[in-house]
C-alpha cells in the first residue's frame, strides 16, 4: 500500500511534464491547424491526469468538451479565418511578467491549502458528514456526487440550466441576423474560386466547371 | 503486472508526444493525436485495475468515440477545407 501513492505521483508528474511540452509546442507553433491538433492532445493528457487523480467524471467532461467539441468548433473557426498566424512584432515582456506574477500568486495561494488527500481537511469536516448522513436517512442516490448534484443542489442546477439556456438563446438571436448574409456570400465565393486547385479533391478538380454551383439549391 | 503495463503505456505516451511536438507535417500530428487517444484509453483501463476500481472502464467507450469524431473532423477539414462540405451536393453523386 505504500507503493501506490508513489506510483500515482510518478504517473501524474510524468503526464504534467508531457503537458508542459505540449504547451510549449502550442506556443511555438505558427500553423493553426497544428495548434488545434495539439490542443486535442492536451485535452487527452489532461483527462488522463484527472483519471490518475481519481476524478473520473471531470476527466470525461474534459475529454468530451476539450478533445471532441472544441476540436470541431476550432476547425470550423479555421475555415472562416485561415490557418496561418502572422508573427507579431509586439514586445512580450509585459504579458510575460504579468503571467509570471499571476502564477506566483496562485502558487503562493496553494501554500495555505491542506495537504492533498488528507482526511481531516476542513472541507471534509464542515458539511460533508451532514450530507452523507442526510442522504442515507432519506434514501437518496447511493453515489454521493449524484446525490449532491441532483438532490442537495437541485435548485442550483435548475438555475444554472436556465442561465445557460438563456445565453444560448441570446447567442442564437445575435447570430441569426448575420448568418443569412454570410451564407449568401459564401455561395458566391464558392463559385468564384471553383477553378482553384487548392484544397480540392482530385475528383472535384476533374469534374471542373460541371459542378459549379448549379446544383446548390 | 499492472505496474509494468502502466509503465510501458507511459513510455509509449512519451514517445508519441515527442512525435507530436517535433512532427514535421500535420499528418504526423494527426496520427500522434489519434494514438494518444488510444493510449489514454489504455491508461484509463490499467489505472482502473491498478487502483482496484475497474468500474469506469465504460468511459473508455466514450474516449474511443470522441477519438473517432475528432480524427474524422480533422481529416474532413483537411480534404475539403470545410466541415460542412456536402459530397452529394457539390460533386453531384452519392456514396453508394
Amino acid at each position: 500500500m505504500t507503493e501506490a501513492p508513489n506510483a500515482e505521483t510518478f504517473v501524474i508528474s510524468l503526464l504534467l511534464t508531457l503537458l508542459a511540452g505540449i504547451t510549449l509546442a502550442i506556443i511555438r507553433q505558427r500553423n493553426m491547424f497544428g495548434v488545434v491538433i495539439l490542443s486535442g492532445i492536451y485535452s487527452f493528457l489532461m483527462a488522463s491526469i484527472m483519471i490518475a487523480l481519481d476524478a473520473v467524471d471531470v476527466a470525461m467532461t474534459e475529454a468530451s468538451v476539450g478533445a471532441g467539441i472544441s476540436t470541431v468548433i476550432l476547425l470550423a473557426t479555421l475555415y472562416l479565418t485561415g490557418s496561418m498566424e502572422y508573427p507579431q512584432r509586439r514586445s512580450v515582456i509585459i504579458p510575460l511578467c504579468l503571467s509570471l506574477a499571476v502564477g506566483a500568486i496562485l502558487i503562493w495561494g496553494t501554500s495555505g491549502l491542506p495537504k492533498f488527500g488528507v482526511a481531516d481537511a476542513p472541507i471534509h469536516k464542515h458539511v460533508g458528514p451532514t450530507y452523507i448522513q442526510y442522504s442515507k436517512d432519506h434514501k437518496m442516490p447511493p453515489n454521493m456526487v449524484t446525490a449532491v448534484l441532483a438532490d442537495f443542489r437541485g435548485y442550483d442546477t435548475l438555475g444554472e440550466t436556465a442561465v445557460v439556456f438563456t445565453a444560448g438563446i441570446g447567442v442564437l438571436l445575435l447570430l441569426q441576423g448575420g448568418w443569412r448574409v454570410s451564407s449568401a456570400g459564401r455561395k458566391r465565393d464558392d463559385e468564384d474560386d471553383e477553378n482553384e486547385p487548392s484544397a480540392r479533391s482530385a475528383s472535384d478538380a476533374a469534374n471542373g466547371g460541371t459542378s459549379a454551383g448549379g446544383t446548390s439549391a | 503486472m499492472f505496474y509494468l503495463s502502466t509503465g510501458v503505456i507511459l513510455l509509449a505516451l512519451l514517445i508519441t508526444v515527442v512525435r507530436a511536438v517535433r512532427g514535421p507535417t500535420v499528418f504526423d500530428r494527426v496520427l500522434a493525436s489519434n494514438t494518444i487517444g488510444t493510449l489514454a484509453i489504455l491508461l484509463l483501463a490499467s489505472i482502473g485495475f491498478l487502483t482496484d476500481r475497474p468500474e469506469f472502464l465504460d468511459i473508455g467507450l466514450t474516449y474511443g468515440l470522441l477519438n473517432l469524431i475528432g480524427t474524422f473532423a480533422v481529416l474532413k477539414f483537411f480534404r475539403h477545407g470545410d466541415l460542412a462540405y456536402d459530397v452529394e451536393e457539390k460533386e453531384g453523386k452519392a456514396w453508394k
